[in-house]
């Protein structure tokens, strides 16, 4: 469960905070290097986490996103491992296959290193199970739409007619015919 | 509404509550007549739809699970999804971006004006564009289409003057927003379209007509409809002589009934209804119901499609406001000069982030991908709607392994790409391409196509009865009381968007069933 430790401070840096994976009474724990956020996972490892939350931002690397979004992600996949022993074991061995690829252990590898492991890996259950969870975590995530310029649901606002659905002034202006005026 | 007795034996029963099944339901109501309408899916509504592509897809999405075959990039991408349709009451009138448009007159007449070509099973439609016109008519009048019955168009949103602009100033000529069934001024109950951007996940203002808020509370009011949600047919039975005798469906707590029936209509989409008549084989039908000619399942259509998106130095913002209001007809006639057979119209289509990720070239990851979408709010994008050849080979067949939660064999849906199909996507990608370099774009992005939205072709109408389904009306040649009222009883898939001909066919259908029911004769 992510916890925020410091609201406004969350706020202010969620883009650009890094995280760092610890372990606290036993548990393991990923949280935010200034201390704004924490998560508490349940089925995965301090290990299993550190690689993880480097391998999401490996699979849709945006410089402009902190590690907390990442996080989420590896989170979300912890909570569904806790409840499905099968994926649990899939992304055990998954990590544990990473390591072995080369003999020098994922994490120490330079990036482009890292990059070519995740390639030839990239027809394997785990690599698929976490690519498919991060796609779909990550951009679902609300808070990162921002990021993108994206706006999201309008229903609630009365939709785009009044919030700049015309607004591409840069555009040519599209005669009556072809575009009627909106309703008055 | 109404409750008809199981044994009732006088309903219509009409399974699926999509713009086929739920218009042929209410047009029947309107004339009398008793109908029990099936709709696999649950009920909503505009205040239960939410602007969220992932929820909404969870919540109207057809997800049982299918499986696939052949060359389409689909079947590796989305192997599971071989369509984006829906389970829901209205069917896939809940998802639909609202596109109305009539049927060019060669279009009815394929086989004779594109001739010959190698592998397709091109052939003319039983009936052409003069019969069809009086049912556009009352389709578009029904609809609400713009540009129509003095209806005005839609406002352009940005992604229409994104796309407005290159295509003026590559000298295409009919450009516009569009004949959409969606409320330009309020109309019909409904209101006036307020550009929420979220088309295909439920208007939740309801000026995008659906069968979910016009059609069935329409019959409903009539008290002739008897609606059971969450309700999946699994069977179609027939007795001694061939005559269709009922239903056999399960409800929502799995408990299996048998509706009987005068007439049974079917209305699943081009997937399931196949798959239906297929898995109502029995002793007497062992082919499945309704497939003497074997075309049950085959001609499987989706129209060439693909998209353009392209990314812009300036913002765009494409997401805000209706979704496909935005048309380039000038590709959509046959001009084989172009060296294909067939037209293809532009329309403008957007995609949320969420979607535009999974979507933009799905399996991409890496920092090249997450680029490309980092343009996100500069992109404009348009989808490619052709007309796709017919194959026999291209197929919905039963699964020989995989069963669905009642027992029963899941669909398998095969296609492969037709040449001229290829040849198509190939020009259309082009000139996509030239609209948006036109508008000043500085990537361009060919998308390849997604889950199919049209499903077509599957039990086709034909003038002789060895090479079709059905005829004109949607009367299986095999059973007189037996009916295909969706877009799987065309005979070829035309350039246009198919759910106003749906439409159509199911009012023309409607008139002939009733006469025939007052006749006797069926």
């Amino acid at each position: 469960m992510k916890r925020i430790l410091d609201r406004r401070l969350f706020l202010r840096t969620a883009a650009s905070t890094a995280a760092t994976v610890a372990v606290a009474g036993g548990t393991t724990v990923i949280a935010a290097s200034n201390g704004a956020w924490a998560m508490t996972l349940s089925a995965f490892d301090a290990a299993t986490a550190r690689v993880l939350l480097v391998m999401t931002r490996d699979l849709y690397p945006h410089d402009m996103l902190g590690d907390v979004y990442y996080a989420e992600v590896v989170e979300s996949l912890d909570k569904k491992a806790k409840a499905d022993p099968r994926l649990a074991e899939t992304i055990r061995e998954g990590v544990a296959a990473l390591d072995r690829a080369t003999g020098v252990p994922w994490l120490q590898l330079s990036p482009g290193g890292r990059l070519e492991v995740l390639k030839a890996m990239e027809t394997s259950p785990f690599f698929q199970t976490v690519k498919g969870e991060t796609l779909v975590g990550l951009y679902n995530n609300k808070l990162v739409w921002h990021h993108f310029g994206y706006q999201g649901s309008s229903a609630e606002f009365g939709g785009y007619l009044h919030r700049g659905f015309q607004d591409a002034g840069w555009t040519m202006q599209p005669d009556a015919e072809a575009s009627p005026p909106p309703p008055a | 509404m109404a409750r008809f007795e199981l044994g009732d034996d006088s309903v219509v029963v009409v399974i699926g509550s999509g713009a086929g099944g739920g218009t042929l339901a209410n047009e029947l109501c309107q004339k009398g007549i008793k109908v029990v309408l099936l709709e696999a899916g649950k009920r909503e509504s505009p205040e239960t739809f939410v602007n969220d592509e992932w929820a909404a897809f969870v919540q109207t999405a057809w997800l049982d699970k299918r499986t696939t075959s052949g060359s389409w990039r689909v079947a590796r991408d989305f192997p599971n999804l071989p369509a984006w349709i829906c389970k829901t009451v209205g069917g896939s009138t809940v998802h639909w971006a609202g596109a109305s448009l009539r049927f060019q007159e060669h279009e009815f007449k394929t086989r004779s004006v594109y001739g010959d070509i190698a592998g397709a099973t091109l052939l003319d439609w039983p009936i052409g564009l003069a019969d069809l016109e009086p049912y556009y008519a009352r389709a578009e009048a029904k609809m609400g289409v713009t540009r129509t019955n003095g209806i005005p168009g839609l406002p352009g949103n940005n992604n229409f003057r994104v796309m407005y602009t290159g295509a003026k100033r590559l000298g295409y000529k009919t450009v516009h927003t569009g004949r959409m069934a969606i409320n330009s001024r309020a109309r019909d109950g409904r209101s006036h379209c307020l550009q929420i951007g979220f088309c295909f996940q439920g208007c939740k203002s309801a000026a995008k007509w659906s069968t979910l808020y016009t059609e069935i509370p329409a019959a409903e009011a009539t008290g002739k409809l008897d609606l059971r949600s969450e309700c999946q047919a699994l069977q179609i039975q027939h007795d001694a002589s061939g005559k269709i005798t009922g239903v056999l469906y399960a409800d929502k707590d799995g408990r299996q009934h048998v509706q009987k029936a005068r007439v049974v209509c079917v209305a699943c989409n081009s997937i399931e209804s196949p798959r239906l008549l297929l898995n109502s084989a029995s002793s007497k039908y062992p082919d499945g119901l309704a497939n003497s000619s074997g075309q049950v399942g085959r001609n499987y259509m989706r129209h060439t499609t693909g998209s353009v998106y392209a990314t812009f130095d300036r913002p765009v913002h494409m997401f805000r406001g209706t979704t496909m209001a935005g048309i380039i007809q000038d590709e959509a006639g046959h001009d084989p000069k172009r060296g294909f057979a067939g037209g293809y119209e532009l329309e403008t289509l957007s995609l949320g982030l969420p979607f535009m990720a999974a979507f933009l070239d799905p399996g991409a990851w890496g920092r090249e991908f997450t680029r490309k979408l980092e343009g996100y709010a500069h992109m404009a994008g348009m989808w490619i709607v052709g007309e796709d050849m017919p194959q026999a080979s291209n197929r919905v067949t039963l699964h020989p392994t995989e069963k669905d939660r009642f027992g029963l064999p899941i669909p398998n849906v095969h296609f492969d790409d037709h040449p001229n199909d290829i040849a198509m996507r190939a020009h259309a990608y082009r000139q996509g391409a030239a609209v948006y370099r036109a508008a000043g774009a500085r990537e361009i992005h060919e998308v390849p196509p997604y889950p199919s939205t049209h499903n077509l072709g599957t039990n086709r109408m034909s003038a002789r009865p060895q090479d079709g389904v059905c005829n004109s009306f949607g009367q299986t040649w095999d059973h007189k009381n037996l009916f295909i009222s969706d877009g799987s009883q065309f005979t070829t898939g035309a350039a246009e968007n198919p759910t106003l001909t749906i439409v159509a066919l199911a009012i023309r259908q409607a008139e002939y069933l009733a006469d025939q029911m007052a006749k006797n004769a069926i």
